[in-house]
């Protein structure tokens, strides 16, 4: 029989709908393969184990009584450890809230669990999201299974890892600054972060509210569509959500592979490794990138190059906003209602437990953004810091929209290196912060950008970002679905399928 | 004496008025009366079981989001409308950040620089000088939970054995209103603050927007004091007294601490610009945290909720609808009912307009209306220790009652125990009057055989009215009240006695 764990998305779904394979058999091999891989990646957190199996179960014998089921029933899905499940343990990648099983779910979460999949667990994350690397995260390193002695990308690690790894056919990742779209480069995968306000936060553990969007990690363009077609879409419980129809993301895909992109114009971003501007950059990456807009250009798209200048002080102005969001987004964990309570011995005051708590409870970076941020609120800082970071990032914004009234998208490399070496950057902040350069504007802007593969480089993936304009992810959809159809077909097989076997599996 | 329990120096009122000129600013927040909380579908319902009333928002769970209670923006802009306030097109949400247990989120979501209303205006009357009292803003914010402190003897965090948090309260939409600094109220200050607050009671209730139960916590005032030198350029420095849980304890507070800080001042020393709290039992203010050393509050616009921005044609829709204003409604009716501006101050001070206006809507005369409202009922409600308008007859039946009376159905005395009878919950006043029998009587057999009775009686005082001492004659109608137990007219009863003592 078939690995079930080697299938799309798109495929495990047809076979589960004709019945050739059911969802306990899918489940199972899954949850085997975590058992004999997870030791070594270290990609999930939590795995769910019997409760899938019997959510499995669920959809089998639903199937088996002739109740009509969506299109997904009985796929496994990972979830990052961020989005909030009832009654799972839900962690955020810190040790301040171990222990924690909360009495809600996540929109997002209880959009998939409506469309049937089956949730196999919660996988490893940079603690509350911040990282490149999820070295972060206050509980275990995950492995790249491309080179175990490399970093799997962050924050969304661990979804990356078990995607590429095969130990779930796709996984929710969130993404800041970056952080679908950094891990989905340097594994091999498909990485969308939505358009701000198109997929739901409610149940999203905040990082920093006025960015974060939750998407798919896939390891095809459509099987990345797929999922956004369950998660996306307005949401009462979510002030920022926008009310507005998805547009065929799936068929967008599907229009993309037919591999004809006459009438679409690409932009190519000088300011993220074009000429004067490669600084960072590895050779390889660069390459990838010329070779993808080639392949691009071949199917038909106009391409041209585009400058943004601002773009350059995305970084900074990134590196203010989101830390004083988090200073007030973290500011819940005193350890009064959930998670950890440090120091209640009953000689300490209030005050004392909450910074005891907090003390012990955060890792160093938190930490370091929690201050950063909270320095760059303060009274008479606000206005140089908060204040001028908000009109970079107007600025950012002004010239993404100078730049689609003459193009359909923008195009990048997704991340200026190859996956680095784990322990490489964990003491050197800013070489990490590095990683998000060139998938900062789009997150500042709130537009949409896919990662896809545009090939290797010393045996390591690269990723190409597709930017488009709001609410235009089909955009992305078509774009990445028209270059990943171009490089399967004239290699023959999936990157992917080049990810070597690691010693001692099957 | 409060001075030797708090410690502080006191100076004599008038005195502080010989050398300072106090200003008075006041921060009221109005807990809204919205089905739902302002930021999740929780019930507002006060007095349920601890942490009953809460969801994942409310709690700060981690993920969870705010949706803005459109019923709560519509009420707060019917505030702001009726204290003549420019309402904002574009308004912000901005978090509050600092560490307490009864905030959940770490930061509490209010308004900052992008306030829904500003720049209005209420007039308050004291001792028939008028006082303008400017409006700096009206802001719609969340509350917070509630501590209680167990153990140790003060009921506050300190020197407690553990504190124990009801998250019920915490994001009730919560209206604050803000003055801005009044000055020139000399020695009326402490009057027109209470005046102020007084009047913005009546204005929410008019709205419908409140309960406005002080005692509840609906209605909460932090009352701002300093006091400039007379003749000084420079400006005190505030203090701000929280906990002023009644009207009257605006009052005391404002006092006090014009007392207590010209106390300071005269010793050549210096206000602290500090929060103070008030205590009901001795009248006197003590020390919280000082705000010199207070939280940075770190105020940035909330990113969770999108901005508002509430259509002008709306606003207007909303302005147009607005109820008759106290104000307005108290100028009608002392027209209407032509009375002077001081028995309209003591009616709305009772808290009797409203009865005594649905008590003439109901038949009554203005004069009859009044006079029971602030007489019998008043006088009842007092010994019951409760509002008139919770004691158990409504204006209809005092209406009625007054308009037996009118009729001649029963008297005044008569009409004391028909109100007994409807107060005991007996039904409404004919019924009363039916089931007691209580109606006055007319010249019926019954009546004049009582009379016949008394003259029978009484051959003294029958002689000595017809040798003249007409005012005798006072000794048989009272004969008669009695044996009719107060149920004919004495009137009446006059008349028949003089018909048969004085012609024959």
């Amino acid at each position: 029989m078939t690995d079930l764990t080697r299938i799309d998305v798109a495929e495990l779904g047809r076979l589960l709908t004709a019945g050739e394979v059911s969802a306990v058999e899918v489940t199972r091999a899954h949850l085997d393969r975590i058992a004999t891989e997870d030791g070594r990646l270290g990609a999930y957190l939590h795995v769910e184990d019997d409760a899938a199996v019997a959510a499995a179960t669920t959809v089998d014998e639903a199937r088996a009584r002739g109740e009509e089921l969506g299109p997904l029933a009985g796929v496994p899905v990972a979830l990052k450890d961020l989005v909030v499940t009832q009654g799972v343990p839900t962690t955020s990648g810190s040790k301040i809230l171990e222990g924690w099983r909360p009495p809600y779910s996540a929109t997002i979460a209880t959009r998939l669990a409506d469309a049937g999949t089956v949730l196999l667990g919660k996988t490893n994350m940079d603690e509350f999201a911040m990282g490149s690397s999820t070295e972060n995260s206050a509980y275990q390193v995950t492995r790249n299974p491309w080179d175990l002695d490399r970093i799997p990308g962050g924050s969304s690690g661990g979804s990356s890892a078990a995607v590429a790894g095969h130990l779930a056919p796709w996984a929710i990742g969130t993404d800041t600054g970056g952080s679908i779209r950094q891990p989905a480069a340097v594994t091999g995968l498909v990485g969308h972060k939505p358009t701000y306000g198109s997929v739901s936060r409610y149940g999203l553990i905040a990082f920093s509210s006025s960015l974060d969007q939750a998407g798919p990690l896939a390891r095809t363009v459509l099987d990345a569509a797929l999922m956004h077609e369950v998660i996306g879409g307005h949401d009462r419980c979510d002030s920022t959500s926008i009310d507005a129809p998805l547009v065929g993301l799936a068929d967008a895909a599907r229009a993309g592979a037919a591999g004809d992109l006459r009438g679409v114009r690409v932009g190519v971003v000088r300011e993220l490794g074009g000429d004067g501007h490669t600084e960072g950059y590895e050779p390889g990456v660069l390459a990838r990138t010329r070779e993808a807009v080639e392949v691009l250009a071949g199917l038909g798209a106009e391409v041209v190059e585009v400058s943004c200048p601002s773009f350059d002080l995305a970084l900074p102005a990134y590196y203010l906003i989101a830390p004083s969001e988090a200073s007030s987004n973290l500011a819940r964990y005193e350890g009064v209602r959930f998670g950890l309570r440090a120091g209640d011995d009953g000689n300490r005051d209030l005050d004392d437990v909450m910074a005891l708590t907090r003390e012990q409870g955060f890792g160093p970076e938190v930490k370091r953004r929690i201050i950063l941020g909270t320095y760059a609120l303060s009274s008479g800082y606000y206005d140089a810091y908060y204040g001028q970071a908000q009109k970079v990032r107007t600025l950012i914004t002004r010239e993404f929209t100078a730049a689609f009234a003459d193009v359909d998208v923008l195009v990048s490399p997704t991340t200026p290196t190859v996956a680095f070496p784990i322990g490489t950057r964990v003491d050197d902040p800013i070489a990490m912060y590095a990683a998000d350069l060139c998938t900062l504007p789009a997150s500042l802007a709130g537009l949409p950008a896919i990662s896809v593969p545009s090939g290797l480089s010393d045996g390591l993936p690269v990723g190409l970002q597709v930017m488009a304009p709001a609410l235009a992810d089909d955009r992305c959809y078509r774009v990445a679905a028209a270059l990943e159809a171009a490089q399967d077909g004239a290699r023959g097989h999936r990157l992917l399928d080049e990810l070597p076997t690691p010693a001692g599996a099957a | 004496m409060t001075t030797m329990t708090t410690g502080d120096r006191l100076v004599d009122y008038d005195e502080v008025l010989t050398r300072y000129e106090p200003v008075i600013g006041l921060e009221t927040h109005v807990e809204l009366g919205t089905a739902s909380k302002m930021f999740c579908g929780c019930a507002t319902t006060f007095g349920a079981e601890p942490n009953t009333h809460t969801c994942p928002v409310c709690l700060g769970m981690p993920g969870s989001l705010p949706v803005a209670n459109a019923a709560a923006v519509e009420a707060t802009i019917r505030i702001g409308l009726a204290l003549g306030c420019r309402i904002a097109s574009w308004s912000r949400f901005a978090r509050k950040n600092y560490f307490y247990p009864d905030i959940p989120k770490g930061f509490q979501t209010s308004q900052y620089d992008e306030p829904l209303c500003v720049a209005g205006h209420l007039d308050v009357e004291v001792d028939g000088r008028e006082y303008r009292v400017e409006i700096e803003r009206v802001h719609l914010e969340e509350d917070t939970g509630k501590n209680l402190h167990v153990g140790g003897s003060t009921g506050r965090i300190h020197g407690a054995d553990h504190s124990l948090i009801d998250f019920n309260r915490a994001g009730i939409p919560l209206v604050e209103i803000v003055t801005r600094p009044v000055p020139g109220a000399g020695a009326k200050a402490p009057e027109v603050a209470r005046a102020y607050v007084t009047e913005l009671r009546e204005i929410v209730q008019a709205l419908g927007a409140s309960d406005v139960r002080m005692e509840q916590g609906s209605l909460r005032c932090d009352v701002n004091i300093s006091l400039n030198p007379i003749g000084a350029l420079e400006l005190g420095t505030r203090t701000e007294t929280k906990n002023v849980n009644s009207l009257r304890s605006v009052e005391r507070a404002v006092r006090f601490e014009m007392r207590r800080q010209a106390a300071v001042l005269d010793g050549g020393g210096r206000v602290v610009q500090e929060t103070r709290h008030f205590h009901e039992d001795t009248g006197t203010t003590s020390s919280g945290r000082s705000k010199e050393e207070a939280t940075d509050y770190r105020y940035f616009p909330e990113p969770d909720l999108v901005p508002l921005a509430p259509d002008a044609d709306w606003i207007e829709q909303l302005r147009a609808a607005l109820p008759e204003l106290p104000a307005a409604r108290r100028a009608r009716l002392q027209q209407e009912w032509g009375i002077s501006g001081t028995e309209m101050t003591w009616l709305a001070n009772a808290g009797a307009l409203g009865l005594v206006e649905q008590t003439v809507a109901a038949g009554a005369s203005p004069g009859d209306a009044r006079k029971w409202w602030l007489g019998d009922l008043a006088r009842r409600a007092n010994e019951a220790g409760t509002e008139l308008a919770e004691l158990p007859i409504t204006p209809a039946q005092v209406a009625e009652l007054s308009g037996l009376i009118a009729e001649g159905t029963i008297n005044d005395k008569l009409a004391r125990q028909v109100l007994d009878g409807v107060l005991a919950g007996q039904g409404g006043p004919a019924q009363v009057v039916a089931a007691q029998g209580l109606a006055v009587l007319g010249e019926s057999d019954e009546l004049v055989a009582a009379v016949e009775a008394a003259i029978a009686g009484a051959p003294d005082v029958v002689a000595k009215v017809q040798s003249g001492k007409v005012q005798a004659l006072g000794a048989l109608v009272g004969a008669v009240m009695k044996t009719t137990r107060g149920k004919a007219d004495a009137g009446t009863v006059k008349r028949m006695l003089e018909e048969r003592v004085l012609s024959s």
